[in-house]
C-alpha cells in the first residue's frame, strides 16, 4: 500500500513538472499536428492495473494508433464534489475526451464515499454495458463456438438500491424500470447490431411472472426492432436462455437484457470462454461517452510482480478501437492477442503458462 | 496374492464387458445386491391416490408415460386426473381439495402466458398450497456425454416470495417498479430445509446464493438467516456465493458445488444452467414440497412445455418426469418401486438406443416408455 502511495506521489509530481505527454509528443514528431491525436483518458487503476496499462500503452505506440492518453489516478482523499475518491477533473476528462480506458479499480473499505465503479457509472450516465465474448482460438475450454455480444443496462433495475425493511423481519427491494431507460438500451442494442453486421437480437425478460416490469422493456425492445425491420428480433425467457447458453452457446448472437439479469449472464458467458481476464467489455454513455474496462480484479496479491494478465484490458482497448471507428487498427491489435494466444509459446499463469507480463506484450508487439 | 488376482479379475471383467450384448447391463450390479430389507407397517403396500395434472404441451405426453410406467410395475398408487390449462384464470378449487386430501401431485407443466394479466399458474399452486421449497436435482446420467463431468448439484430454492411476490404497479406513465419481499420467516425456513436435506442426504456442503452486495437488506436478510442455520449443523459445511460469480463457476467448475440454497429468482436460473450443464431440462427430476404437500414435475423450467413440432410428432422426452416420479415413490415410501423405476431409465440413457431430439436421439416418447418397460425388473 505505502509503496503505491508513493508510486502515485511520484507520478502525480513529474506530471506537474515535465508534463511527458508533450515531451512525448514532440519526439513522435511525424504524428504532426494535434488534430490527428484523439485524446482518451486513461485509469490504470488499483493493483496490478498500471502493468497491464503499461502493456496497453505499449501495444498501442507499437501499432501506431493515433491516441494520446491522459492518465488519471484515484485520488489519496474523497472529493467532496463526486463524493469518491474519484476527483471531479478524472471525471470531466471522461466527459471532454468522451472516450477512456480503466483498469481494474478496489473501492476501498469504509463509509461516507461511493464505490468508484458506481460512481463513474452515475456521474458518465453509463447506461449500457457492453461485452463482447467470443471463444479464443488455442485456448481450449468446455466451449469453442462462442461468439456473442451481451449488452446490459446499467442504471436501474433491481440495482436502484432501494430498500426498506417493512417491519420487524420483512424486507422489500424496489426494481425498477423505466420507458425512457429501456428504450436507450435497446436502442443502443440495434444500433450496435446494425453497426457490427449481426443478424439478431434477443431480449432477455422473465415477463411471465414481472408482467409490468419486465413487461415494459421488452415493449420497448419491440417498439425499436420495428425501426429495424432487417434485424431479426426475439424474446427468450432468463431461464430457458441460461439452459440454452450452457447447452449451445452458438444459438445466441446479441442479448439485450435488464441489469440483474446482465450481470448474471454476461459473467455466464466470460465463464463459457474461460473467466473473466479474457472477457473485454466497454459501458456506453450519454452523449456517446464510451469508457473501456477491464472487468476483473484488481488482484493486490500478484500486483507488482510482473504476472497479470493484459488480455482482458486489451480487448476492452481494442473495443475502445472500434468505438472510434479506427478499425484497421483495432483488428491488427485483435488478430496479434489472438495469435500470441494460440500460439501458446507466450502466456500467464493464468492460462498455464510461464510467461511475465511483459514478454506477453513483446510477443504481441512482435506480431504487430 | 493380490497383486496376481488383481490383473486376472481385469481380464475378466474386460472380458465380460466386451462379450456383453446389450442386455447385459452396467447397472446390474445396482440391484443384484440387495441390502438389509425394508420392513414396512401393516398397510403400507394399500395404493395411494396420487392427484395428477397433465398440463399443457408436452405434459400429457409425459404423463402419459407415467401412467404406462407406474401401471406396467404394478405401483401401489392410482391417479386422480385433473385437467388444467395455463389460461385458466386460477387453479379450480377441487384440483386443490384432492391434492390436500392426497397430500402428493405429479404434475406436467402449465404454459404461462408473457404479459397477458394471467397469473402463472405454476406460481399460484405454489403459494395456495405453500409449496415452499423446490428442489432440483442435476446429475450427469451415465451414458450421457455433456461438457461437464462430475456434477452433482442439488439447487433448493425458496418458492414463495423474492421477485415472484407480483408486486408491481407503474408509478407515472413509463416508470415501473416490482417489489421484491424477503422475509425472515421464509429465508429461515428454506435455509432449515436445505440443512435438513443435506443432513437427511449424507451431503456434505450448502453454498447460499445472494447478491447481498448490491441487495444489502434483502439478500443480507437471507444471508442472514442462512447463517444461523447453518450454526446448528456443524458437520456441514457452508459457503457464500454471489449468484453472478455461481452462474460463471457453474459452467466451468461445477464439481465444487453441492447443494445450493437460494431466493426465489436467482434459484431459477441456478437451477437451469445447472440442469443445461449435465444434459438439458429434459432429464432433470424436480419438485415442489412444502410442510404438508408435494408436488413433482420436471425438475426445471416448469413453465417451459415445448413447441407445437415437438406436441405433434409426440416426441416429447419423458425422463425428467419419470425420475421424478421415482423421487414421488421415494417420498412415499415405496422404495423399492423407486429403484426400480429408477434403474430402468438410467439403463434406457446408459444403452443410449433409444433417445429423444433433445438428447441427440430422434425417437417418439412412446418408444423410450417401452424401452423403460423392457427395462424394468
Amino acid at each position: 500500500m505505502a509503496s503505491q502511495i508513493v508510486r502515485r506521489l511520484l507520478r502525480s509530481s513529474r506530471n506537474s513538472q515535465v508534463h511527458p505527454k508533450v515531451f512525448d509528443r514532440c519526439f513522435s514528431a511525424d504524428a504532426g499536428s494535434d488534430s490527428n491525436l484523439i485524446r482518451a483518458t486513461l485509469f490504470p487503476g488499483d493493483g496490478i492495473g498500471p502493468e497491464i496499462a503499461e502493456s496497453v500503452k505499449q501495444v498501442f505506440r507499437t501499432a501506431g494508433v493515433p491516441i494520446e492518453w491522459e492518465e488519471h489516478f484515484v485520488g489519496q482523499e474523497i472529493d467532496p464534489r463526486t463524493q469518491s475518491f474519484l476527483t471531479w477533473e478524472s471525471l470531466e476528462s471522461v466527459r471532454r475526451n468522451k472516450v477512456g480506458l480503466k483498469g481494474p479499480m478496489a473501492t476501498p473499505i469504509g463509509k461516507g464515499h461511493r464505490s468508484l465503479n458506481l460512481t463513474l457509472r452515475k456521474e458518465l450516465n453509463l447506461y449500457a454495458n457492453v461485452r463482447p465474448c467470443y471463444s479464443l482460438p488455442g485456448y481450449k475450454t468446455r466451449y469453442d463456438d462462442v461468439d456473442l455480444i451481451t449488452i446490459r443496462e446499467n442504471t436501474e433495475g433491481e440495482y436502484s438500491g432501494l430498500e426498506h425493511q417493512v417491519v420487524r423481519g420483512v424486507v422489500e427491494s424496489l426494481k425498477i424500470i423505466t420507458r425512457q431507460a429501456s428504450l436507450r438500451v435497446a436502442e443502443y442494442a440495434f444500433h450496435y447490431a446494425q453497426a457490427h453486421g449481426r443478424q439478431r437480437v434477443s431480449a432477455i425478460h422473465k415477463a411471465n411472472i414481472m408482467q409490468k416490469t419486465d413487461g415494459l422493456f421488452l415493449k420497448c425492445c419491440r417498439e425499436v426492432a420495428e425501426k429495424y425491420p432487417d434485424i431479426m428480433y426475439e424474446e427468450v425467457v432468463i431461464d430457458n436462455c441460461c439452459m440454452m447458453l450452457v447447452k449451445n452457446p452458438a444459438n445466441f448472437d446479441v442479448l439485450v437484457m435488464p441489469n440483474l439479469y446482465g450481470d448474471i449472464i454476461s459473467d455466464l458467458c466470460a465463464g463459457l470462454i474461460g473467466g473473466l481476464g479474457l472477457t473485454p467489455s466497454c459501458n456506453i454513455g450519454e452523449g456517446g461517452i464510451a469508457l473501456a474496462e477491464a472487468v476483473h480484479g484488481s488482484a493486490p496479491d500478484i500486483a507488482g510482480k510482473n504476472l497479470a494478465n493484459p488480455t482482458a484490458l486489451l480487448l476492452s482497448a481494442v473495443t475502445m478501437l472500434r468505438h472510434l471507428e479506427l478499425h484497421d487498427k483495432a483488428d491488427r491489435i485483435q488478430n496479434a492477442i489472438l495469435k500470441t494466444i494460440a500460439e501458446g509459446k507466450y502466456r500467464t499463469a493464468d492460462l498455464g503458462g510461464k510467461s511475465t507480463t511483459t514478454d506477453f506484450t513483446k510477443a504481441i508487439c512482435d506480431y504487430i | 496374492m493380490a497383486r496376481r488376482t488383481q490383473p486376472i479379475l481385469k481380464q475378466l471383467l474386460s472380458n465380460s464387458s466386451v462379450s456383453s450384448s446389450p442386455d447385459v447391463h452396467p447397472f446390474l450390479s445396482l440391484v443384484s445386491t440387495r441390502s438389509v430389507t425394508y420392513m414396512p407397517r401393516p398397510g403400507d403396500g394399500a395404493p395411494r391416490a396420487v392427484t395428477l395434472i397433465p398440463g399443457d404441451g408436452i405434459g400429457p405426453l409425459v404423463t402419459g408415460a407415467v401412467e404406462q410406467v407406474m401401471e406396467a410395475m404394478h405401483a401401489p398408487v392410482y391417479f386422480e386426473k385433473y385437467d388444467v390449462h395455463g389460461d385458466m384464470k386460477s387453479v379450480p378449487q377441487e384440483v386443490f381439495d384432492s391434492i390436500r386430501k392426497n397430500k402428493v401431485c405429479l404434475k406436467g407443466g402449465l404454459k404461462t402466458p408473457v404479459g397477458g394479466g394471467v397469473s402463472s399458474l405454476n406460481v399460484q399452486m405454489r403459494k395456495e398450497l405453500d409449496l415452499y421449497a423446490s428442489l432440483v436435482h442435476c446429475f450427469n446420467l451415465q451414458g450421457l456425454p455433456t461438457r461437464h463431468d462430475n456434477v452433482d448439484i442439488v439447487v433448493i430454492r425458496e418458492n414463495t416470495e423474492g421477485e415472484y411476490s407480483g408486486l408491481e404497479h407503474e408509478v407515472v406513465p413509463g416508470v415501473v417498479e416490482s417489489l421484491k419481499v424477503m422475509t425472515k420467516f421464509c429465508s429461515e425456513r428454506i435455509a432449515k430445509y436445505a440443512f435438513e436435506y443435506a443432513y437427511l442426504n449424507n451431503r456434505k456442503k450448502v453454498t447460499a446464493v445472494h447478491k447481498a452486495n448490491i441487495m444489502k437488506l434483502a439478500d443480507g436478510l437471507f444471508l442472514e438467516s442462512c447463517r444461523e442455520i447453518a450454526n446448528k449443523y456443524p458437520s456441514i459445511k457452508y459457503n457464500e456465493i454471489i449468484v453472478d460469480n455461481c452462474c460463471m463457476q457453474l459452467v466451468s467448475k461445477p464439481e465444487q458445488f453441492d447443494v445450493m440454497v437460494t431466493p426465489n429468482l436467482y434459484g431459477n436460473l441456478v437451477a437451469n444452467t445447472a440442469a443445461g450443464i449435465a444434459g438439458g431440462t429434459g432429464v432433470m427430476p424436480g419438485g415442489n414440497v412444502g410442510a404438508d404437500h408435494a408436488v413433482f414435475e420436471q425438475g426445471a423450467s416448469a413453465g417451459n412445455v415445448g413447441n407445437d413440432k415437438v406436441v405433434e410428432q409426440k416426441k416429447a422426452n419423458p425422463v425428467a418426469l419419470l425420475l421424478s416420479s421415482s423421487m414421488m415413490l421415494r417420498h412415499l415410501q415405496f422404495p423399492s418401486f423407486a429403484d426400480r423405476l429408477e434403474t430402468a431409465v438410467k439403463r434406457v440413457i446408459a444403452e443410449g438406443k433409444y433417445r429423444t431430439k433433445d438428447l441427440g436421439g430422434d425417437c417418439t416418447t412412446q418408444q423410450i416408455v417401452d424401452a423403460v418397460i423392457a427395462n424394468l425388473d
